[in-house]
């Protein structure tokens, strides 16, 4: 009984408290978190393989353990007591203290490597050099900030991600999934890359590739230094530049039409791997107002735009004006990207206008109109890219989406907006898959009749901010290009209403005036005017 | 424009203000002096359990109403007078209308017990409940131990939250399982074991005899019709709900349990209307009680009535029977009618299947004489109303209900299936 917290004078004095297990569980985890702080603070460990085994052990360990705490003693079902009551889980001081932790430790990250120890002429220092043994074990290497994170980042999907199973184990749904993440992120995400880089030589050398990591999410995909790895590598690097292209122009879509954007978001993608395991504690925080809602699909498809206008400008850079040497110039490469837009907005347009809000429509022809414009200046003018040189693009995507926005925004504020923030209004693949499965695709929660009782469980549970029991209630099926897929809203159903399915795209999206369960002449009346 | 009253904010009156907008023109006001803002009752559990806030509770964003020409006010009628068509609020002021829809909803139904009125007695119904509860019951410090009384869906709810805060609970139940007034002896008994098996202390065959005070009008115990005397902190009350109406009584508005209503919904008094849980049918529809304390009833009415007022008279008929729960971990739903082993009728036969989990489990009722399927009690498995209700306008046989009960599954992908077992369980029952 530490903390009082009112809410609108509803809500009294509930038990927060952790039990034994859980205290252990956390004096563990926190004193493996202490051996990394000292490490950053430059002290050399005498033996590093065992502090380091010691360190991530103790971590993996401490997480499992507080998980044994908090689930071992209670039957299957849903763990949602007292979310809003813990600090950790309601924007509470712990969660300041997270918040803040994981945001600088982001700033270091990605701004001031050197300060964890990086050091590119010399042998590594500090946290990074505690890493070397492991990367050594796996790529043959010296570890980087970025390997750092990469293990870090593995240990928390799979520790969370046990949690997470532990949590949902009565839901098959969340169960394989999380299976599914924890995966992914081990096998493609970690070790694949680590191991390839062995295959590397002086004649041969391969860019770090995570296979799962799709363009325009891996932004640098098509930059003129992995492409020329990609090529000089032979046949498997230009199968991987074949793969990467075909990752986004036909399997994504594809998949996507079949199982909408769920397949990647919250079975293979790493972001959503994270926010899945980690971050799943705090999904609750996302805000549900409709004005989040505008915002949110303002800010996603700029991002989109922005991702496209500077890829383009970026290939454009290397790619030669002399057809007779290679048939793929910058000027066929502009125009292709060109029409290609034109016919893809001109398909939307003619076959799914009607479901595109009047916003939507605005959108759409005022980012086209700017799109082609910049093409077009740029083919009239010939040497000024889209009047920002493509160097300068580059570099402010990088900084200002790929690091900022999915870094020290996306996951530093977990504990304060919510576990899907970058994926909900930063993430540019999201936005590409989110376009299929709105316009696209088989997917859909559906509801179930008249059971719905607009509890409200669903909305708030949904990390990605949609306001699930506003079609629940009504009787519509849920078909946002933002869902994820997670099925946590059917599975917090307190009355069996929500269920994802893939089904006919036929009535997919429709809307009742009148649930089931009425007079049947009245349904018939309301539902033909 | 007319003037349109509506005197609740629950589901029913809303959603009668709602389709009003859609269809027609008219000056709508809503009055309630429950909250400023419509609510759902039915999750007024999750804010004690902190599994949401109050505000998540509230469906539309405050700027809806407004938006939709709604207009709210927060106040406690105290009297309807037909003869002008207006109502006297608590502090004087009077409200013409042109037509008035009453959606009051209920209250606890307490039976007259010695002590029914100390503080820590209180049922869970409204918001100021679920404020009394906080002060009541903040924690197990302050209240250690609560009995609750009476076995239905409000008492397992109750049982669950207060069990998130560590407080003991007794539940007192009258029948010799949970609920089996109305779930056949099957489920009730495994709805009693699963309570239990949460470390909830349920008394089946108890009732209460009074609650006894500490001299100060808090509660101190209350003593069993057995004679047990049980300390206690707080006493929930949940044998049930009753109309509230007890403003109408100097009306000239017939009641009976609740607002007397035809079949449009109309009160005995012109322009006069009643909807939800408030109103009582004349004459019941088919095998539903008069008076239906349910969620999506109130919902029903709400948009029968609108359509009514608005110029298209519409009979509230409702469909089929249906409705759903959560007993602690365990989900129901039921589509059609299963009556319990005590309410069963003459010419209904069940077929029951459990799992060995003792947390799933199905009840089919049927017609003996003809095989028609009756209705199906579902725990712990999803089924798709719309399917259930197809099949009984249908009026389908048994058989053909166990075959093709895949059909109607609605559990989330992968989960496990149980048709079957379910059809081998059919197949060689006596």
């Amino acid at each position: 009984m530490s903390t009082i917290q009112r809410d609108m004078s509803l809500t009294g004095q509930p038990p927060a408290s952790i039990n034994l297990t859980q205290k252990l569980g956390t004096a563990l985890g926190v004193a493996a978190l202490l051996v990394l702080l000292i490490a950053v603070f430059n002290v050399n460990f005498p033996n590093k393989t065992l502090w380091l085994s010691l360190s991530l052990g103790g971590l993996f360990a401490g997480i499992l353990i507080f998980s044994y705490g908090a689930y071992a003693d209670k039957q299957e079902g849903i763990k949602n007591d007292g979310v809003w009551f813990k600090s950790i889980s309601s924007r509470g001081f712990l969660a300041w203290v997270a918040g803040l932790g994981l945001t600088g430790f982001y700033i270091l990250l990605y701004f001031r490597a050197d300060l964890l120890g990086l050091n590119a002429d010399g042998a590594n220092t500090g946290l990074i050099a505690l890493f070397d043994p492991l990367s050594n074990v796996l790529s043959g290497g010296p570890a980087s900030q970025w390997f750092v994170y990469g293990t870090l980042y593995t240990i928390a999907i799979l520790a969370f991600g046990i949690k997470f199973m532990w949590k949902y184990r009565h839901n098959r749904y969340e169960r394989l999934r999380t299976i599914s993440v924890m995966f992914f992120q081990t096998a493609f995400a970690f070790l694949i890359p680590e191991l390839m880089a062995r295959l590397n030589s002086d004649e041969f050398s391969l860019p770090y590739y995570d296979l799962k990591n799709i363009w325009p999410l891996n932004y640098y995909n098509f930059e003129q230094y992995r492409v020329d790895d990609f090529i000089s590598a032979g046949d498997i690097g230009l199968a991987l530049l074949i793969f990467g292209i075909a990752s986004i122009f036909i399997i994504t879509p594809i998949l996507t039409y079949k199982y909408g954007k769920r397949w990647y978001c919250s079975w293979v993608c790493g972001c959503g791997g994270l926010a899945e395991t980690a971050g799943d504690p705090f999904r609750h925080l996302s805000d549900k107002s409709e004005s989040a809602w505008k915002i949110e699909r303002w800010v996603v498809h700029s991002v989109l735009v922005f991702v496209v206008v500077m890829t383009t400008a970026v290939v454009a850079t290397y790619l030669g004006d002399n057809p007779d040497k290679y048939w793929l110039t910058k000027d066929v490469f502009l125009i292709s990207v060109a029409v290609f837009l034109t016919l893809l907005f001109g398909a939307i347009w003619l076959f799914k206008k009607e479901e595109l809000k009047q916003d939507a429509r605005y959108g759409a022809i005022g980012y086209l109109v700017i799109v082609l414009a910049l093409i077009g200046i740029h083919y009239a003018s010939g040497n000024t890219l889209f009047l920002i040189p493509a160097e300068t693009l580059r570099t402010s995507y990088g900084f200002l989406i790929g690091s900022i926005f999915s870094g020290v925004i996306g996951t530093g504020f977990y504990p304060i907006f919510g576990n899907r923030v970058w994926c909900r209004f930063g993430c540019p693949m999201a936005a590409i898959l989110g376009l299929q499965q709105r316009l696209f695709s088989k997917f859909r929660i559906t509801t179930n009749g008249g059971q719905c009782i607009s509890c409200g469980n669903c909305s708030s549970y949904c990390e990605m901010g949609i306001d699930v029991r506003a079609y629940a209630q009504k009787g519509e099926n849920i078909v946002r290009a933002s869902c994820v897929g997670c099925g946590i809203c059917s599975a917090v159903c307190p009355r069996g209403v929500l269920k994802l399915e893939n089904a006919a795209t036929d009535n997919r999206i429709n809307s009742r005036e009148v649930l089931l369960g009425n007079d049947v002449n009245l349904m018939d009346y309301l539902n033909q005017k | 424009m007319e003037h349109i009253v509506i005197v609740g904010n629950g589901i029913a009156g809303v959603t009668a203000a709602r389709h009003l907008r859609k269809n027609s023109d008219h000056k709508i006001t809503i009055i309630s002096a429950e909250s400023d803002y419509f609510f759902s009752r039915t999750a007024l559990m999750y804010v004690y359990m902190g599994h949401m806030r109050w505000k998540d509770l509230k469906p539309y964003e405050d700027k809806f109403w407004s938006k939709n020409r709604i207009e709210l006010i927060n106040a406690y009628v105290e009297k309807v007078e037909t003869t002008n068509q207006s109502l006297i609020l608590v502090d004087g002021t009077s409200i013409n209308y042109d037509k008035l829809i009453l959606a009051t909803g209920s209250v606890p139904a307490k039976y007259g017990w010695e002590g029914q009125d100390l503080n820590g007695v209180q049922g869970l119904v409204s918001k100021q409940d679920l404020e009394q509860l906080e002060k009541t019951a903040p924690n197990n410090e302050i209240c250690p131990k609560a009995v609750i009384v009476g076995g239905g869906l409000i008492g397992v709810e109750m049982a669950e939250m207060l069990h998130t805060r560590k407080i003991e609970v007794t539940v007192l139940v009258r029948e010799h399982a949970f609920w089996s007034g109305v779930l056949p002896d099957g489920e009730a008994k495994m709805i009693s074991r699963h309570i239990l098996s949460h470390g909830i202390d349920l008394r089946h065959q108890e009732e209460l005899d009074k609650i006894l005070d500490d001299g100060k009008g808090n509660v101190r115990a209350i003593l069993t019709k057995k004679g047990e005397e049980i300390p206690c902190n707080l006493v929930g009350i949940t044998t049930g709900v009753k109309p509230k109406i007890d403003f109408l009584e100097n009306s000239n508005i017939e009641t009976d349990k609740g607002i007397l209503v035809n079949r449009l919904l109309e009160t005995n008094v012109k322009n006069v209307y009643a909807i939800g849980d408030c109103a009582q049918q004349r004459e019941a529809i088919g095998l539903r009680k008069p008076v239906e304390a349910v969620w999506y009833t109130g919902r029903m009415m709400g948009e029968t009535v609108a359509q009514t007022i608005c110029g298209t008279p519409f009979e509230y008929k409702p469909g089929n029977w249906f409705n759903s729960a959560k007993f602690f971990d365990i989900e129901y739903q039921t589509y059609g009618w299963v009556f319990s082993n005590k309410n069963k009728k003459e010419y209904e036969e069940h077929f029951h299947w459990k799992h060995v989990n003792d947390k799933t489990c199905i009840t089919v009722a049927y017609n003996k004489e003809n095989h028609t399927f009756l209705g199906i009690n579902t725990f712990g498995i999803r089924m798709k109303h719309e399917v259930f209700d197809r099949w009984l306008n249908e009026q389908r046989d048994i058989d053909y209900v166990i075959d093709n009960l895949r059909i109607a599954n609605f559990d989330p992908e992968f989960y496990k299936h149980y048709e079957r077992d379910i059809k081998k369980a059919y197949a060689a029952r006596a």
